[in-house]
């Protein structure tokens, strides 16, 4: 995957078609300690122990379309490789949270790419799953909660086009403020 | 960039209750962004924002647009499946952002099936899996 967005988006996916309701994608970027934290976590049916151990081979898959399953264990290499770790934990019944941490300046972290683009692509095609996004740069936090806007919207789906313009606006202002505030040297926004 | 407030939110809400109240009605075209892991590295996300782009610009409210996983040709993603009310299903293969605007204006608006990069032409509702019938 050329972005860390991709990957973030493979494995939404995954807890989507596992029935999601509630997706919480938490980014944590700490420049100081040169690590970024990647979160995902879902409600979804969650993986039975058995076959929690496997997920990460890329030649397992509870699919019958294909014999490969790549998705968890290209993001568990991609952290790998920029000297991070990867956790997976699930329980059968209350969902899945995948963590995967990478060092900052590593020279093969992929560039995280068009996040918004991903999240608005997910919201889109699933319109009734909620998300729960935070940033986190340096301390300083952006926060959008879907639940938030359904209740705002009053019956008007997310998927329309306009909103999802709004929502995808809403998330670059928000995430440029978080980042453009830190790097002027910052002076506070509210958490 | 201007701070978005709850406020226009709330105005674009009342904008688009106004304009589906006018074209009530269901779907009555179906596009389908397969976006397994293949096809999400394949580029499925910018053929799907650019299937929101040509959203946003049509009037039409009988299109519904939904994601689904890998169908299992994985050499031939990113796949979109386009079902038409009263028509079979018909899957395109190798898309991009630009094949994608083709498809949505020539074959959702106005029904020509782009042959050109369609992989096959599904027999619809069939009981049984597997049914694609190659038709390229």
């Amino acid at each position: 995957m050329r972005e860390l967005a991709l990957h973030i988006m493979d494995i939404i996916e995954n807890g989507i078609n596992a029935g999601a309701g509630l997706i919480r994608l938490n980014i944590q970027e700490d420049r100081r300690k040169n690590r970024l934290r990647i979160t995902i976590q879902d409600n979804g049916r969650g993986i039975p122990r058995e076959i929690l151990d496997k997920v990460t081979d890329p030649f397992f898959t509870t699919r019958t379309a294909r014999r490969v399953g790549l998705g968890l264990s290209l993001f568990r290499e991609a952290s790998k490789r920029c000297g991070g770790e990867f956790k997976i934990d699930s329980r059968p019944g209350e969902g899945t949270t995948v963590e995967a941490t990478f060092q900052m300046d590593h020279i093969d972290l992929a560039p995280m790419g068009d996040l918004t683009g991903a999240l608005t692509t997910l919201m889109m095609g699933s319109p009734e799953v909620d998300f729960l996004y935070t940033h986190e740069i340096d301390g300083r936090r952006f926060v959008l909660d879907t639940r938030e806007i359904r209740e705002t919207l009053d019956g008007v789906p997310l998927n329309n086009a306009r909103i999802l313009k709004f929502i995808s606006d809403m998330i670059e202002g928000g995430v440029e403020e978080i980042r453009g505030l830190q790097e002027k040297g910052g002076e506070g926004i509210e958490d | 960039m201007a701070k978005l407030t709850i406020e226009d939110l709330k105005r674009i809400k009342e904008q688009v209750k106004k304009d589906t109240a006018l074209r009530e009605g269901g779907a009555t075209v179906k596009i389908t962004v397969h976006m397994g892991t293949c096809g999400i590295a394949a580029g499925a996300r910018e053929v799907m924002d650019a299937l929101l782009q040509e959203m946003a610009e049509t009037d039409r409210q009988d299109i519904r647009v939904v994601t689904s996983g890998c169908m299992g040709m994985c050499s031939s993603e990113p796949n979109v499946t386009v079902e038409v009310q009263g028509h079979d299903p018909v899957v395109y293969q190798g898309m991009d952002a630009n094949k994608m605007r083709q498809v949505f204006k020539r074959h959702v608006l106005l029904g020509e099936v782009q042959t050109d990069f369609a992989l096959a032409r599904m027999k619809e509702e069939s009981p049984e899996e597997g049914s694609a019938e190659q038709e390229t």
